[in-house]
């Protein structure tokens, strides 16, 4: 279970993306984000958004066992990763990221800074924590 | 330099060079981006007398310090060249997500120079830049030229391109952008259509240094929570700009039948309320945006159905009330058939309603329009007449030069209605009864545009049979609102939610690291100002103060109805506006800055090279 998403009301605007730059590198830059807004309007007025809901596919694609699951959330340890892109091709959502400047693809770790912000609310609520502990 | 790529890329069409040069230190601290650049460039780079669709004009297309930073809708790029609507200084913005994804890419800004000798594409993807053939693109719709090319490189890119009216040098020919955004004024889509330039294309995956992250952060926060918990939000995401429209002619203010009248008995059928009710499909924001004005809907005509974005309240004024259209969705699909086509929807509802007008009075015929029924109210005429303009096809070559091309044509009795100032077609506000905002419509740098001052509220609180002492009012706000564009941050979440301007001068040290005050800020925007007047000195030897002047309906015509039924504004009213506004401006009586006004602000070469060439004292 992910973020819970009403995406017919995104807007586009793509501030959940520089939150989650900031939120997990520090920086400026939605390119380093683990959501992705993804523009339909050409052909169907509205936006996808693309982010991880944690069903753990990844899990047993990893060749090098550095993805695991720990409260329901989906992590890579940027340790044991050698970016070999196996768990990019398995994700069926296409949710994983990858930038040039970091050496393990980028995801969402449900940290909940894009659905502080997010100006129609659409991001959120998190999973719920009994789910979580289920995972456990 | 914080805050900024830190990059100028250079791009001579005609050598086929693409070089980067290093973002001064000196640029930024007198021009801060944005218009600023633009300005700087323009006046720095396009020879006295150039021909603006000519390849030594300047197409600058740049972001700011705010842009694709996190704050509140750091969207904004301005796009400046010499214009070939005015023949001066020109420029127009444009909000969506080109302006972050420059700096993602590495810079700040794109020096556009010289022509290609065959149709192309300018490709940036970070470091990667090349020229590519756009002979599969030309000749293409706006919107289906960003599309094509979208689908070719991928949804990442962000793309600009213009529409048959730029290709074919229309002079109020825009520049589109994510789908439905456009930069509209001046006629910059001809200069990039001059050049043979169908469309640029960005992607970059860089990101942009602040001064003071936790410091931004703290900003940036405390103005999203204000934003979002203001009561006022909610009908900004509900309605967008649409909603303007019914309070315009409440206030006597609303084009009407090319600005004959200020009040539009059918405004009902306008209503962002009934456009929301009948024809909108989905909200959209710029980059970063709470307000989501954008409105996505669809609308037929013609057996045909469409998806655009708008109609706001602009085009809705200016299509809408001044061509007396009578429902918002034909408003719609005509916004529709101007952004394919790359018209700006501003100047095309000035251009047909004078052509309507022009059609009443019996200056034209049909045999002057190719036998089209050019009647107010008609939608069928605005379609063909808009085809026609985007391809300079019969009628449509005279009306390609704007009104004030046009009237030329046609005659003194038009000259009458030719509702421009400098060339460039009036925007949404009828101003009879606003004399604050009559004189920013006058004195505004790029020709009748409202974004330089809006201050038709300005009016009403004071009142609007008041003349005196109106003029320090627009000075003031042609120093804080262009300070938006030069920073590329949108400007509507101050004015329309009231976000105070104390946190954009909290946000310009955190962001760039620089200590400038809010006062110093808008000195930089006076500098700025008297370059572009500058500019204007430069280019012609009788430019002043007729250049400031409105088209004789405003003053010979008194309001014929509605709220303002009688009123009006004499001769005597605009000479006193303009003397206290040049006063104010430190120019000379004919509208020229002084010497030592341009010296006081740092434009020493500038007053050196106008004295030498006698046109200032």
């Amino acid at each position: 279970m992910g973020i819970d998403i009403d995406v017919a009301r995104c807007t586009g605007c793509k501030l959940c993306q520089i939150v989650c730059a900031i939120a997990n590198f520090g920086e400026n830059n939605p390119k380093k984000a683990g959501i992705r807004i993804v523009s339909r309007l050409f052909t169907e007025a509205r936006y996808d958004i693309v982010v991880c809901d944690q069903c753990g596919e990844c899990i047993d694609a990893c060749p090098s066992d550095a993805i695991s699951m720990a409260s329901g959330v989906v992590t890579i340890d940027p340790e044991l990763c050698t970016n070999c892109g196996v768990c990019i091709g398995a994700c069926p959502n296409g949710a994983l990221f990858t930038h040039a400047e970091v050496d393990h693809p980028i995801k969402c770790i449900l940290c909940g800074e894009c659905e502080r912000l997010c100006p129609r609310g659409i991001l959120g609520p998190l999973a719920a924590s009994d789910q979580r502990e289920v995972a456990d | 330099m914080y805050g900024y790529a830190g990059k100028i890329l250079r791009v001579d069409l005609s050598a086929g060079k693409i070089s980067h040069e290093p973002l001064t230190e000196e640029l930024v601290d007198n021009y801060i981006g944005g218009r600023g650049f633009g300005a700087y460039y323009v006046y720095n780079e396009v020879p006295p007398g150039a021909d603006p669709c000519g390849p030594d004009n300047r197409l600058v297309i740049a972001s700011g310090p705010f842009a694709g930073v996190f704050l509140p809708s750091g969207a904004k790029t301005s796009i400046s060249a010499k214009s070939p609507a005015t023949g001066l200084y020109g420029d127009s913005n444009v909000g969506g997500h080109l302006a972050g994804e420059l700096k993602y890419a590495g810079i700040d800004a794109i020096i556009v120079e010289g022509r290609t000798p065959v149709p192309s594409y300018l490709f940036i993807d970070d470091d990667r830049v090349e020229i590519r053939s756009a002979t599969h693109l030309w000749g293409k719709g706006a919107i289906k030229t960003e599309e094509v090319l979208k689908e070719e490189l991928g949804d990442e890119f962000q793309i600009a391109t213009i529409g048959p009216a730029g290709e074919n040098r229309v002079v109020f020919a825009c520049i589109n952008h994510d789908f439905g955004r456009q930069a509209g004024r001046c006629g910059m889509g001809a200069v990039m259509g001059s050049k043979n330039l169908k469309a640029i294309a960005v992607r970059g995956t860089q990101g942009v240094p602040v001064a003071d992250m936790d410091g931004l952060k703290s900003v940036a926060t405390v103005m999203f929570r204000e934003l979002m918990q203001d009561p006022g939000l909610k009908i900004w995401q509900d309605l967008g700009l649409a909603q303007v429209t019914t309070w315009a002619n409440s206030i006597a203010a609303l084009p009407t039948r090319n600005f004959r009248e200020n009040f539009y008995e059918d405004v009902n059928g306008l209503s962002g309320e009934l456009m929301k009710e009948t024809i909108v499909v989905g909200d959209k924001a710029c980059f970063a945006c709470p307000m989501a004005t954008g409105k996505l809907c669809k609308a037929s005509f013609r057996g045909k159905t469409v998806l655009v974005e708008g109609p706001e309240y602009e085009t809705t004024a200016l299509i809408g009330s001044n061509c007396a259209l009578r429902s918002i969705e034909e408003v719609a699909f005509a916004n529709y058939v101007c952004d394919e086509l790359g018209l700006d929807t501003i100047s095309a509802g000035n251009v047909v309603a004078f052509v309507m007008e022009c059609f009443e009075k019996g200056i034209i015929t049909k045999e002057d329009t190719g036998g089209i029924e050019a009647k107010f109210g008609s939608l069928d005429a605005f379609c063909d007449l808009a085809h026609l303009i985007a391809r300079r096809e019969g009628i449509g070559n005279i009306l390609a030069d704007g009104v004030a091309g046009a009237s030329k044509a046609w005659g003194e009795e038009s000259s009458r209605i030719a509702i421009h100032v400098k060339g460039l077609e009036w925007s949404g506000y009828e101003s009879r009864g606003a004399p604050s905002m009559m004189l920013a419509y006058m004195t505004c740098d790029i020709g009748a545009h409202h974004n330089r001052a809006w201050s038709v509220t300005h009016d009403i609180a004071v009142g609007r049979d008041i003349i005196k002492g109106k003029a320090a009012k627009v000075v003031e706000f042609q120093h804080v609102r262009p300070l938006f564009d030069c920073f590329g941050v949108c400007r509507l979440q101050w004015v329309e939610l009231g976000l105070p301007l104390e946190h954009y001068a909290k946000l310009y040290p955190v962001v760039t690291g620089m200590d400038d005050s809010w006062e110093d800020l808008l000195v930089k925007s006076e500098r700025i100002w008297n370059l572009t007047r500058a500019f204007a000195v430069r280019e012609r030897e009788d430019f002043g103060r007729a250049d400031d002047w409105p088209p004789a309906r405003f003053y010979e015509e008194p309001v014929p109805d509605g709220p303002l039924a009688g009123f009006r504004i004499t001769e005597d009213d605009l000479n006193t506006l303009l003397d206290e506004y040049y006063e104010a401006r430190g120019w000379d009586e004919n509208g020229r800055p002084k010497a030592e006004t341009l010296i006081r602000l740092g434009l020493e070469n500038v007053a050196s090279e106008l004295y030498k060439m006698g046109r200032i004292s």
